[in-house]
């Protein structure tokens, strides 16, 4: 590498740091300057997070030559100083987050950013956030990353101000603050057990530890995990997650739907790390829990669809079904399941994040009460009042902007039900084929790799009878409605993001195969601790053989 | 000494988690408090416990844990003190706003009907 590629590492956490801290300078009524420099920003943090992509993905030059890139901050060597680290799965990560915060950094663009006081910065700090707890190498900077982000996050989720969201955003700052306490409970155990904080130097130690500490190792992981899992929304962590997301304004929840996928971020990227390094006793610490934690998970999403009575929860237990996915498919332990499941990851957040975006636009043409009104219908049976509006309506052409949302609202149900064409079905198909092929011991697949199977199945059946019902209700009941005016600025991010998912489907081949590298790399992380710790510092020697 | 902390962070933690419960917002946010510093007590501890030693390395003595307490753990108490103390001043806020919106200091915004 290069001297100017060794600093890009550092670049996702600066660049938005020192963005977010210029723009309070600006005056809040320049908006347009403001958005502008936010745009900008995130169109270069897009550039650094797919040259940072490219690096992590290039075929080592030289064979002794490592696949993860280490930037040590202060060049201290590594087991003492923090480090940023980026591999395949770190760069993923990065560039969904500068994707989606594009999307909705400019639908906010037609009014939301001027709903209330620092928007744009509030935006880049959690951007900070994001991108460092995605590149840290270090716990306990995971720690204060998470918090920096959660701090940015309660901001914007009250971003708008109003009662709901006053009431919802209480909620969420007692669950996540509680949860940061677990974090710090987690964080301190390991290191009172290990010595160490460095991730990469804890996955050498951990086999170490003698059987007496065993116990302390396993309460402080799982106390980190918990913390972990109350963000990513397992069940029953996640009651706070779908009322949340549903009040928070539209680009706020798009945004966030990359939130709950750091927790799902950092169950993988530690539990793989920690507990597969040599000893084969401890490798399946947590697994179990995670294989059924989020098969229930999936089950309270599936239920949470069918009983949601406005689309905009709908989209909460969206994002519960997708956590839940994730989490029983990490929860497997096998490498190909867990390369679908990232496939999944990528094409569910885009999805999600559009129909967020969406959700807003075909609200916005509605009375208020409509929403109860379009579930309850059928339950009155108003049928007869409809059929006399529906004869009135014929011969009207339909309004080109409700054509364009009831398109985008088939693509995201495509997406989020799984069904063919679009990036949805490939990724639901990937995930099954590799459950049902997963290599092991036994060559018969295990019930519960049945029972997932099976409720995949349904968790897509449920997504579609759901998200049908609410488009026909939405969409084809002539309720006394206006056509919603919406501008092209804010029709534009979910086209784009609804283009990705179709990009994601045509690409599907070469996005398939770095998603397996990932995977397996992640499955093995020998090559991510030799990396890290055998980086050389450029004042000092390389460091003696004290571990 | 040993029992005096572990005891002070049992208290501590057992008393924030009751509150944490309460249906009060006022109560939540003291609940919170008292875990933070229950929290900070355990990190603390997780260094081992050592009286009269110094955490900053001294001229005349050798650079060996023997002598000096971990610092590291003082180091993370410090940052976890910041952290805390700023989100729980933001929630202090929010829940004033939320006092001020629905006209009650119930965690749900509405008393429960009795």
């Amino acid at each position: 590498m290069i001297a100017w590629t060794d600093h890009l590492l550092i670049m996702p956490v600066v660049l938005p740091l020192v963005t977010g801290t210029v723009m309070l300078l600006i005056d809040e009524r320049r908006h347009g300057l403001k958005a502008a420099i936010n745009i900008g920003a995130i169109i270069a943090l897009t550039g650094t997070g797919l040259a940072l992509l490219g690096l992590a993905n290039a075929p080592p030059t030289e064979p002794t030559a490592t696949q993860v890139g280490v930037y040590r901050l202060g060049d201290w060597p590594v087991p003492f100083g923090i480090v940023l680290v980026v591999d395949r799965l770190a760069a993923l990560m990065l560039v969904m987050t500068s994707v989606l915060a594009l999307a909705s950094v400019v639908f906010s663009l037609a009014r939301w950013h001027r709903a209330g006081a620092h928007f744009h910065s509030l935006f880049q700090f959690l951007l900070v956030g994001l991108n460092g707890a995605f590149l840290t190498g270090d716990l306990f900077n995971l720690f204060v990353f998470f918090e920096l982000l959660l701090a940015a996050s309660y901001g914007l989720m009250l971003h708008g101000s109003g009662t709901a969201r006053v009431q919802a955003g209480l909620h969420y700052i007692a669950v996540n603050l509680a949860g940061s306490l677990l974090f710090l409970i987690g964080v301190s155990l390991l290191y009172a057990v290990a010595g160490t904080l460095n991730m990469a130097d804890l996955a050498t130690r951990i086999p170490l530890i003698p059987a007496s500490d065993r116990m302390l190792l396993e309460v402080g992981a799982a106390a980190l995990g918990i913390a972990f899992l109350v963000k990513a929304g397992m069940w029953p962590l996640g009651f706070w997650l779908p009322s949340a997301y549903s009040v928070a304004t539209p680009p706020v929840a798009a945004i966030f739907a990359i939130l709950s996928k750091v927790g799902v971020y950092a169950v993988l990227r530690l539990s793989l790390l920690l507990f597969s390094e040599g000893d084969t006793n401890l490798a399946p610490f947590g697994q179990q829990w995670l294989l059924y934690g989020g098969m229930a998970t999936i089950a309270f999403g599936a239920i949470g669809v069918l009983a949601a009575q406005d689309t905009a929860r709908l989209a909460g237990f969206a994002v519960l079904i997708s956590s839940g996915t994730v989490l029983a498919a990490i929860g497997t332990g096998h490498p190909g399941v867990t390369a679908s499941a990232l496939f999944y990851l990528i094409s569910s957040t885009l999805a999600i994040s559009a129909f967020f975006l969406l959700v807003e636009l075909i609200e916005r043409g509605r009375g208020p009460g409509a929403d109860i009104l379009a579930v309850t219908l059928e339950v009155f049976g108003e049928e007869g009042e409809v059929d006399v509006e529906a004869v009135e309506e014929v011969g009207i052409a339909t309004p080109v902007t409700l054509a364009v949302l009831g398109l985008s609202f088939i693509g995201c149900a495509l997406v989020l039900a799984g069904l063919p064409p679009l990036s949805g079905f490939i990724a639901k198909f990937a995930l099954l084929t590799a459950l049902l092929s997963t290599p092991g011991a036994e060559a018969v697949v295990s019930p519960a790799s049945w029972a997932l199977l099976a409720l995949l199945i349904v968790s897509g059946l449920a997504t579609l009878i759901a998200m049908s019902r609410a488009g026909m209700r939405v969409f084809w009941i002539p309720l006394e409605r206006a056509v919603p005016q919406v501008r092209l600025v804010e029709l534009a991010p979910i086209a784009a993001l609804l283009l990705a998912c179709a990009v994601l489907t045509v690409r599907a081949e070469p996005i398939l195969q770095y998603v397996q590298a990932t995977a397996r790399s992640v499955h093995n992380p020998h090559t991510y601790v030799r990396g890290v710790l055998a980086t050389p510092s450029e004042q000092s020697a390389p460091r003696g053989g004290d571990s | 000494m040993e029992i005096i902390l572990a005891l002070g962070i049992g208290v501590l933690a057992g008393s924030g988690v009751w509150l944490l419960l309460r249906p009060r917002t006022f109560q939540v946010i003291i609940g919170l408090t008292l875990l933070s510093y229950a929290v900070n007590l355990f990190i603390f501890a997780m260094g081992r416990l050592r009286t009269g030693a110094p955490a900053i390395l001294e001229v005349d003595r050798s650079g060996d844990l023997t002598h000096y307490a971990d610092p590291l753990p003082q180091a993370l108490i410090l940052t976890a003190i910041v952290i805390s103390f700023a989100t729980t001043a933001l929630f202090l806020v929010v829940l004033l706003v939320a006092r001020g919106l629905t006209g009650t200091d119930h965690v749900d915004g509405a008393e429960r009907e009795s």
